[in-house]
């Protein structure tokens, strides 16, 4: 891995830091998820994934997983509450994190076939059972109400 | 299917997903840096470059964060400056859960 930054190990020493006894246990599948693309991109129904926040108002401990109408997506997430590089760089621009704009122009240019009616918003949860159990699933059903092919995960 | 476009490599990779693209960049845009239409378009380009993939697969892009210095000793530093602040805030999120948990704002 040149170069990349071994985030689990600088965030175990982090956590440390702040006083905590226990070392933070990362997510991982035994057997990797996977399910084979059975169509061409041109006919494929999209959507976007995002960790961003989308209702700051709700209290972050009890915030889940939502799923929201593209027409709805706010012109700024709140990213404010999210672990990332705050000192090298910024979230003033919506587009280096959520892919919308992008994802428009490749249906316009029959790249890929449609937007899904709704992305969605997941939580970044310390607890692996709320996401599995709760979170995911919630997502996974509101994909497949909306027929979706790909859902793009794109995590802050 | 899922697609992820990220950039924390290790943490990605331990989990074991079905296509991850990553992009060696600051945590904050994994698309791309700010502003940068370009790169911001490659990024989801490449990666649904992968959707057809028939196993899992990690693709590491070509892409590279402008004036690539040393972005890399940033995030998560620890040291004499900070040490202390961070003790604190630790104790300070530790009475935050609690006070949470004691209202029932927990999941």
């Amino acid at each position: 891995m040149p170069d990349f930054i071994d985030y689990m190990e600088r965030t175990r020493l982090y956590y440390r830091a702040q006083g905590l006894g226990q070392d933070y246990v990362w997510a991982r599948h035994d057997v990797t998820p996977f399910t084979r693309l059975n169509k061409p991109l041109q006919d494929c129904v999209v959507t976007v994934i995002t960790t961003a926040v989308t209702h700051k108002d709700i209290p972050k401990p009890i915030r889940k997983s939502e799923s929201i109408p593209f027409a709805e997506v706010p012109s700024a997430f709140d990213t404010s509450e999210l672990s990332w590089d705050k000192e090298s760089t910024h979230t003033d621009d919506r587009q280096s994190y959520f892919p919308l704009e992008v994802l428009s122009q490749l249906v316009e240019e029959g790249r890929v076939g449609r937007l899904a009616p709704r992305f969605h918003f997941v939580p970044t949860q310390y607890s692996h059972r709320v996401t599995c159990e709760q979170d995911a699933p919630r997502i996974a059903k509101a994909c497949i109400e909306d027929n979706v092919d790909i859902a793009l995960l794109v995590p802050i | 299917m899922t697609i992820i476009i990220g950039s924390a490599f290790d943490i990605v990779t331990h989990c074991n997903v079905p296509r991850y693209l990553h992009n060696n960049f600051p945590l904050g845009n994994p698309l791309g840096p700010p502003y940068d239409r370009n790169a911001q378009r490659r990024s989801v380009e490449t990666a649904l470059t992968m959707a057809g993939s028939s196993e899992p697969v990690v693709k590491v892009s070509t892409l590279r964060w402008p004036n690539d210095t040393d972005w890399r000793s940033v995030y998560g530093k620890i040291d004499d400056s900070n040490r202390e602040h961070l003790a604190k805030i630790g104790a300070e999120n530790r009475r935050t859960r609690a006070a949470n948990k004691a209202q029932g704002l927990v999941r």
